[in-house]
């Protein structure tokens, strides 16, 4: 009896993570508006999402953003890491600081904080915006995870390349940037994700012409369930889950 | 270079908005002078109280569920052996990353009216009528427990991971039996997880406003709703201000309680 008790309760918590989103996707191919019960399998949900223009739009505007902004995020966060990792400089402080209250604030003041930044700086709500905001909550993501990637690393192969004469220049594109890979990529993927899915900070800093997918569902979720809901649902769900499964095995397989 | 940028988007804003919540507003102007301290009286306005009030129970009630649930799964699951745990933890970190707006939808569609969980009990002949579920505050803490529970469940996985299995034997060799041993020496070590995990649920809590908004119905308003309100219903950008402030005094003296009950190394693991 004492035995069975831990793994019933482990499968009880994975079945409240799980379930709600199983169901939600097994629903999605049902063929009825409104009915719970299984009227056969559909896929008309799915083609009523394709022939939608509008959203379309957003959901490109979406992928294009998160790709910006993770690579910019990534890239940023980079050289963040390694300057953290290797020099003591002026500022250091700061830029710990910086990170340290991006991470930890909530973001719904970091939405409005940012708001009333591009505001009193002229900055039309709209892409740029948009783009700015997800590399700042990105960013300390990213350097978190490449650095404490990177205290792992032996600090003897920067002393000997740097003893060969290689500048900082060549030890970064040489030695960091190879050594880390799997964890840049790794976290290019989760910025990816967390830019796909955000909604607090992205709702204070959008514009109307530039929309993009999570605030879309959100005034979709707003008028009710409805099936094609439903299916935009599973599909965004089955894409974040295939991007995390990835930058996890990525992480996981050179640990 | 980068620490100008990660200044001018990790601090700037920050002062800015603290500056903006002791300027007034007018009809023209979205800020504007003169310096005032209205706001702060304002925000002690009973009406807001009550949000907080509300905003309290409910993320207090969502911590508390979150840990008493967490608690055995994060124990659980720090004492299996590997392969098994990696991927257990892999399981635990997915939802952790997926959409919370897609998860707070999924539950809205198990819950609603005519939807399955009603279905279910219905046919099991336990209630004859559907529930209302949907719009309430249950639905409400429903959906936190659900968004929040991985954030509560990483941080006390690694602080009970890290516990030296030593005091333990120490413990039961002393003749503690296995309650003594779980409050006096688990808990007490595991504490700066407790704590990390709480900050990480009761912050969001009170200001995930989707989630009151598509769960709780019209009458439903965490403080996260009225700071949206606030800045985008109202437009009174000063006292939404002012409220955001308010949330960023609280998380500091979280933060502060946290600092004071955790060493150097668990603190790495918050981050």
């Amino acid at each position: 009896m004492k035995r069975l008790l831990a793994p019933t309760y482990v499968t009880f918590i994975y079945c409240f993570f799980y379930l709600p989103i199983l169901i939600l996707v097994f629903y999605s191919f049902n063929d009825a508006h409104y009915s719970l019960i299984w009227r056969g399998f559909t896929t008309a949900w799915y083609q009523l999402l394709i022939t939608d223009q509008d959203l379309w739009l957003s959901a490109i505007h979406s992928v294009f953003l998160g790709f910006c902004a993770a690579t910019f995020a990534t890239s940023i966060g980079a050289v963040t890491a390694s300057s953290l990792f290797r020099y003591r400089f002026y500022g250091r402080k700061i830029l710990h600081t910086s990170i340290f209250v991006l991470l930890l604030s909530p973001d719904i003041v970091l939405g409005t904080a940012l708001l009333i930044m591009y505001t009193l700086a002229n900055l039309p709500l709209g892409f740029f915006a948009l783009l700015l905001s997800h590399i700042a909550f990105c960013l300390p993501f990213v350097v978190l995870t490449l650095f404490s990637r990177m205290k792992s690393l032996d600090k003897n192969i920067f002393e000997a390349a740097r003893d060969l004469g290689a500048t900082d220049t060549t030890i970064f594109f040489k030695i960091i940037i190879p050594l880390l890979w799997p964890a840049i990529l790794s976290s290019w993927l989760l910025s990816f994700t967390l830019s796909l899915d955000d909604v607090v900070i992205s709702y204070f800093v959008s514009g109307p012409e530039f929309e993009i997918l999570p605030l879309k569902i959100y005034s979709l979720a707003k008028l009710g369930v409805k099936p094609e809901i439903n299916a935009l649902c599973s599909v965004m769900f089955v894409v974040t889950l295939i991007i995390v499964m990835t930058s996890q095995f990525i992480l996981r397989k050179k640990n | 270079m980068i620490t100008i940028w990660l200044t001018l988007f990790g601090l700037l804003p920050f002062v800015l908005i603290t500056v903006a919540s002791f300027l007034s507003h007018d009809s023209r102007h979205l800020i504007t002078l003169p310096f005032t301290f209205n706001n702060y009286l304002e925000i002690l306005n009973p009406i807001y109280f009550k949000i907080f009030e509300k905003s309290f129970y409910l993320a207090g009630a969502c911590t508390l569920l979150c840990l008493l649930l967490g608690y055995p799964f994060a124990y659980i699951l720090a004492r299996t052996r590997e392969p098994y745990k990696s991927l257990l933890m892999l399981l635990t970190i997915v939802p952790f990353w997926t959409s919370s707006l897609i998860r707070s939808y999924a539950i809205m569609a198990l819950i609603k009216a005519k939807g399955i969980l009603n279905g279910i009990l219905m046919a099991l002949g336990i209630i004859d009528h559907p529930l209302q579920l949907l719009f309430s505050n249950t639905a409400v803490l429903l959906a936190l427990v659900y968004n929040l529970l991985p954030f509560m469940i990483l941080p006390l996985f690694s602080s009970i991971e890290r516990l030296d299995n030593r005091l333990i034997e120490a413990a039961r060799d002393l003749g503690a039996n296995k309650t003594t041993t779980f409050l006096k020496v688990i808990i007490p070590l595991s504490l700066p997880g407790i704590l990390a995990g709480s900050i990480l649920v009761f912050l969001p809590a009170m200001t995930l406003f989707y989630i009151p908004d598509l769960l709780g119905g019209s009458k439903s308003m965490l403080l996260g709703n009225l700071i949206q309100n606030q800045f985008l219903l109202t437009v009174n950008w000063p006292l939404g201000s002012a409220t955001s402030i308010l949330l960023t005094v609280m998380m500091l003296i979280l933060l502060g309680i946290y600092w004071h009950f955790s060493k150097a190394k668990d603190r790495q693991s918050l981050l």
